[in-house]
């Protein structure tokens, strides 16, 4: 049993008001909340040992890299990473994805096949579509069902000989869906296909197990676990990254430089150009170790039971349809009320102290789906609590009164 | 009525609620009264960017004032144009390019004024002066 209490007064965030009310957090699918322990590692890196690393003999340099190194190891072994290389530090999931696809670009071939889901952030299809123009590869999308769930038929029949690389979130951010990451990643390689999965949803409620996986690049970000923002970690098997190309070139990614030619450093500073978001990368590790000393099962089992209160006591409102309810989610809910819109029940919902997300959630292929602008989205975390679902139910019937 | 009479005749009523819930009440009754967009402007070329709603505007010049129609698919946009037609709808281009904006602050709608929110006053604010000053240029 968590005791939550004590988990909230880590949060300092979670003691202030907004518009006069106690903040009820719920956009927890956009960022997390950082807690003290987090916040103090932050605070002690520049108070103490703020250098620029990987080159100073001097001593705070020497601390820095230490540190940074550091929670390069807590972020391998969270993930179960065979090789400690295998960890690139990154500005976050977008750029963790634009390092693959800007590599595959010279992998790929005219007639290559690239598959994305339906599920997916537009922002990350985006990557895959340049990609694709600039291989003449082919882009095939696997389509989703009502319930918010990858269509496995339709993929098992997209998934070919011509399959180079497939691209699907562990859990999608619209609806909180879990997808069948394993049974996507063995059918591929049947066909000598790799797999990108993006973790930034799924990492704050699942510890993924790269090897049991057999997952060929994993991308998260760190603020979505209660680490800082514009830091996160690509974690890729180190033969996929070996036959990548280097992303960007700068400092920490050579080896030797003449003007004839450069030779590149080996993994994982290959692909850290330049100085490093030193900070971030160390709070990242520290962010980590504190969602263990909560613990991953713990976690789970807590922000499921919010999930199902919240489903059974939303559901109370008349007119309120609750989209995504795949059988597998994470405790995310996106809903809307019969003939109002998002944005008014968002605004509304804000007033009274509730920050939640309303819009397309960065989706659209997904609201198209269901023919809606948008939805209001509700996302828990294990710092959340029944009490603040119950405000939020009031919140909506209040909103749905002032609207009706 | 000029638009700072009409401002301040905006800011006595808002003066006459205690809280943001009667304001907001009182703006989504106001939306009620928007003199609607006839349907056929109701396209892409017409819809305001940087709103989360679907907004759209449509402007034309009648003895030499610019009349304003407009609609939205969210009730609380449709309040906010609402006043914001009613302040520059029937004056002249040239006095809704010089009008201010400070009543918006008065009536407690700052919040809304940030060029990140989701309603996008400022654009809405923005695309009225925007046909304003297109119908000044031309005359």
């Amino acid at each position: 049993m968590l005791d939550i209490a004590k988990i909230r007064a880590d949060f300092p965030i979670l003691s202030r008001k907004v518009n006069g009310h106690p903040l009820v957090y719920f956009d927890n699918a956009a960022t997390s909340q950082t807690p003290t322990q987090v916040i103090d590692c932050i605070v002690n890196y520049y108070q103490h040992y703020n250098a620029n690393i990987h080159r100073g003999v001097h001593t705070l340099s020497q601390e820095a890299t230490d540190a940074y190194e550091y929670a390069r190891d807590v972020i391998c072994r969270h993930f179960n990473a065979k090789h400690r290389e295998e960890i690139i530090f990154t500005s976050g999931t977008t750029h963790g994805i634009n390092l693959v696809a800007n590599g595959y670009v010279s992998l790929l071939n005219k007639g290559d096949e690239v598959i994305v889901s339906a599920l997916e952030h537009h922002s990350n299809i985006v990557p895959w579509q340049m990609l694709c123009e600039k291989t003449g590869a082919k882009l095939k999308v696997i389509p989703m069902t009502d319930a918010g769930e990858l269509d496995y038929a339709a993929y098992k029949n997209l998934v070919s000989e011509n399959t180079k690389l497939v691209f699907v979130n562990h859990v999608s951010n619209a609806l909180g869906t879990i997808n069948p990451i394993k049974e996507i990643i063995e059918l591929a390689h049947t066909y000598n296909a790799e797999v990108l999965i993006d973790g930034a949803q799924a990492a704050p409620h699942i510890q993924a197990d790269v090897q049991a996986l057999d997952v060929d690049y994993y991308v998260v970000s760190a603020h979505k676990m209660c680490g800082p923002t514009g830091v996160g970690v690509l974690y890729g098997k180190k033969a996929s990254l070996e036959k990548l190309p280097p992303y960007q070139g700068g400092g920490e990614m050579i080896d030797q430089v003449t003007f004839e030619k450069t030779t590149y450093a080996g993994l994982p500073h290959k692909f850290e150009a330049g100085t490093p978001n030193i900070c971030g990368g160390i709070a990242f590790g520290r962010a980590i170790e504190y969602l263990h000393e909560i613990g991953f099962d713990e976690i789970a089992q807590y922000e499921d039971e919010l999930l199902q209160y919240a489903t059974q006591e939303l559901l109370k409102i008349e007119g309120l349809k609750i989209y995504g309810t795949a059988p597998e989610k994470t405790a995310v809910i996106s809903f809307n009320i019969e003939g109002l819109h998002p944005y008014d029940i968002g605004t509304i919902v804000d007033k009274l102290g509730i920050a939640v997300r309303t819009g397309h959630h960065c989706a659209q292929p997904i609201m198209d789906y269901y023919k809606i602008p948008g939805t209001v989205r509700a996302s828990f975390s294990f710092y959340n609590t029944k009490e603040e679902i119950d405000d939020l139910v009031k919140a909506v019937k209040r909103a749905k009164i002032m609207l009706a | 009525m000029t638009i700072t009479a009409i401002q301040e005749e905006i800011i006595d009523e808002f003066a006459l609620f205690d809280d943001w819930m009667q304001r907001y009440e009182y703006m989504i009754e106001l939306g009620k009264s928007l003199p609607l967009i006839n349907e056929q402007y109701k396209t892409d070329e017409y819809i305001i960017k940087g709103c989360q709603s679907k907004v759209w505007v449509h402007a034309e010049m009648q003895e030499g004032k610019v009349v304003f129609t407009a609609d939205s698919d969210a009730i609380i946009t449709k309040g906010i144009i609402a006043i914001l037609i009613r302040v520059y709808s029937n004056q002249t281009p040239a006095a809704i390019i010089e009008a201010n904006t400070a009543f918006i602050d008065e009536i407690g709608l700052k919040e809304h004024l940030s060029p990140t929110r989701a309603n996008g006053l400022l654009s809405m604010l923005k695309q009225l002066k925007m046909y304003a000053l297109a119908f000044q240029a031309k005359g």
